[in-house]
């Protein structure tokens, strides 16, 4: 095939934000040595290029049909220039009253905002917490929250989570699906790591010498050190809740959807048989992410490989 | 520490000073025990009671059965075994190639590449697709009627194939959605574990002689024993709990397929709980869920264990 020596398809996510000179590179710096190993051969190349064209294309697809007509869709070989409708589908799609697709993004962004904000936020403290300070029963607790991150609590906590939502009127309202997200045992675990690394013992020593409170010491010296890994954990979390489906489609309903409901509806309904129509949809629903993937591509690329080196 | 046993007198600060390192700990970490105990512990426990009562959805009276739940999920509601014996297909189809080409990509990112951020972010690029992107991308791709697979094997001559009837053919598609959206994150993840993996023991083999593949089978995949049994835990716990993508490539409905052919037990669960509004059996389907993600996830761990040992 010639997949290898094909023009890269201009997907949004197809270009790195910015050119790769980091200054902390280890490897190149190092002289030459066991190449034979680290050495890329042609085969390694072609074998990654095929990947590349396999992830990207998908998406590149689904703009494709978006911005053509249905028909398109269908056949083989398929479509694969984008056409010119691109912007009439798109205004289409977020006027139309049955889609419900602005209600979405404005429901998702405030569920998404307001549960990355305080998971950032109670994270750290909780981080702090657990590296820095000293209270009885921490190493239990903690203990406790690394047990909770290996429980699937979701699918076992949603029958009773469910029959409390209904008990307390709380169906189809926001706060059902903001508050059992307002912290996770992932979070705590990354600040906790990252305060470890990041803030010797003797300065916040010297700052209770010198006066300082608890939270004083959290406000002056830690927050400001954890700024890259609130970056990191900000963005993981926020792509992880734009993403949610199960819980929300459990309590709201159709009349009052998040985006990811919303294109649910929209590809199941008669009305919009029209592939076109759900691709664009569907295409709206991703580019809130997609945009902080090109912006913080490089965050997010070294947030999932340094969560999980430990 | 040297206000233990000083002046039995303390000013204001001191005590409050006192308080501060006693009591502010606890409150920094009180927000996650507080929703934890809300929204972990609580609906687990009363799932356990729930699952015990004859429960249905607008009814307060609720009558104790026993095990009157399970033996209904387990004897007559043929639906629910078939579910799990969906669930598991479905898993491994996804998983075993899944971490075999994330591991291979993997192995050639950590090669003296040039632009190694745009590979990696080109091969992590699905991650930003939300899993109902996935599913409305991936139905249209393995549709019956004017997919592109059946498009392109019509061209080398095989007729097309209706990929929801059958129960491999929908497994099939549906592995595909899960292997796109997590290859790329999972090969980053074995990529990082790689690159801690120090440099010397390639070096020591070079000189004795052994060839790439053989370095790759005896040193990289040992070291990584650790981080591919918490990618095969995290899997095994994503995989039988696998609920949108089936429920997409079945135009968003929850009987996955005519016959249940792709009905996973997430989807059982949310079946019995949303059209039936029976609390008492989806809270049995709940727990056995867990059990069943339990015993898989041991499993996984043994084998991981096994074959790591033998190579």
């Amino acid at each position: 095939m010639s997949t290898a020596t094909a023009p890269r398809p201009a997907a949004p996510v197809a270009e790195p934000p910015k050119p790769p000179k980091p200054p902390r590179r280890k490897r190149a710096k190092r002289p030459i040595e066991s190449d034979g190993v680290f050495a890329p051969t042609v085969m390694t190349r072609i074998g990654l290029a095929f990947v590349a064209v396999l992830s990207i294309f998908p998406l590149y697809w689904m703009i494709v049909i978006a911005s053509r007509v249905s028909s398109d869709a269908s056949g083989f070989p398929p479509a694969l220039l984008p056409g010119g409708n691109l912007g009439e589908h798109i205004q289409e799609a977020l006027t139309n009253p049955e889609a419900n697709l602005l209600l979405g993004l404005r429901n998702s962004l405030i569920i998404t905002g307001t549960v990355t904000f305080s998971v950032v936020l109670l994270s750290t403290l909780a981080g702090f917490a657990f590296a820095k300070l000293r209270f009885r029963g921490s190493k239990i607790l903690m203990a406790t929250v690394l047990f909770s991150m290996m429980v699937p609590l979701q699918q076992l906590g949603v029958v009773p989570l469910y029959m409390v939502m209904v008990e307390l009127e709380w169906l189809d309202t926001l706060q059902a699906v903001i508050l059992p997200f307002l912290i996770n045992g992932f979070g705590i675990f990354m600040m906790r790591q990252y305060v470890d690394q990041a803030i010797p013992d003797e300065i916040i020593e010297a700052a209770r010498i010198d006066g300082a409170t608890t939270f004083g010491i959290w406000w002056r010296i830690v927050l400001p050190a954890l700024r890259p890994a609130m970056v990191v954990l900000g963005l993981l979390t926020f792509m992880l809740n734009w993403n949610e489906f199960l819980w929300p489609f459990m309590v709201l309903s159709e009349q009052n959807p998040t985006i990811q409901l919303a294109i649910r509806q929209i590809s199941t309904a008669t009305w919009a048989a029209d592939l076109s129509m759900i691709f664009t949809g569907t295409l709206i629903s991703i580019i809130p992410i997609a945009i902080l993937f090109v912006v913080f591509g490089r965050q997010i690329v070294h947030g999932i490989m340094e969560g999980s080196g430990k | 520490m040297t206000t233990r046993n000083a002046a039995p007198r303390l000013t204001l600060r001191e005590r409050l000073n006192r308080a501060d390192v006693k009591i502010t700990p606890y409150a920094l970490v009180s927000p996650y025990f507080i929703l934890f105990a809300l929204f972990g512990v609580f609906p687990m426990a009363y799932t356990l009671y729930a699952s015990l009562h004859e429960w249905k959805l607008g009814n307060a009276e609720r009558t104790f059965v026993g095990l009157d739940n399970y033996e209904f999920l387990l004897t007559t509601y043929d639906r629910f075994n078939w579910s799990v014996v969906n669930t598991l297909g479905m898993f491994i189809m996804a998983t075993v190639p899944q971490i075999v080409c994330a591991m291979m990509v993997a192995n050639a990112l950590n090669k003296r590449l040039r632009r190694p951020m745009m590979w990696r972010m080109l091969i992590l690029a699905p991650i930003v697709t939300s899993v109902v992107a996935v599913g409305v991308i991936f139905a249209r791709i393995w549709g019956a009627e004017y997919g592109m697979v059946n498009g392109a094997l019509e061209l080398i001559g095989i007729d097309g194939i209706d990929w929801q009837t059958g129960r491999l053919s929908s497994w099939l598609a549906i592995s595909s959605m899960v292997d796109w959206r997590w290859m790329g994150y999972n090969s980053l993840i074995f990529l990082a574990a790689m690159q801690t993996i120090p440099r010397n023991l390639y070096e020591a083999a070079t000189v004795d002689g052994a060839t790439p593949r053989q370095q790759f089978w005896k040193i990289t995949i040992p070291q990584l024993k650790p981080v591919l049994i918490f990618t095969v835990f995290v899997s095994s716990v994503g995989g039988m709990t696998l609920f949108v993508e089936p429920m997409m490539f079945g135009s968003g409905r929850l009987n996955g397929g005519a016959d249940g052919q792709f009905q996973t037990t997430a989807m059982v669960l949310v079946d019995i709980l949303r059209t039936h509004g029976n609390y008492g059996i989806s809270a049995a389907a709940g727990w056995l869920l867990f059990a069943v993600i339990g015993i898989v996830a041991a499993i996984n761990f043994l084998v991981v264990n096994r074959i790591q040992g033998n190579k």
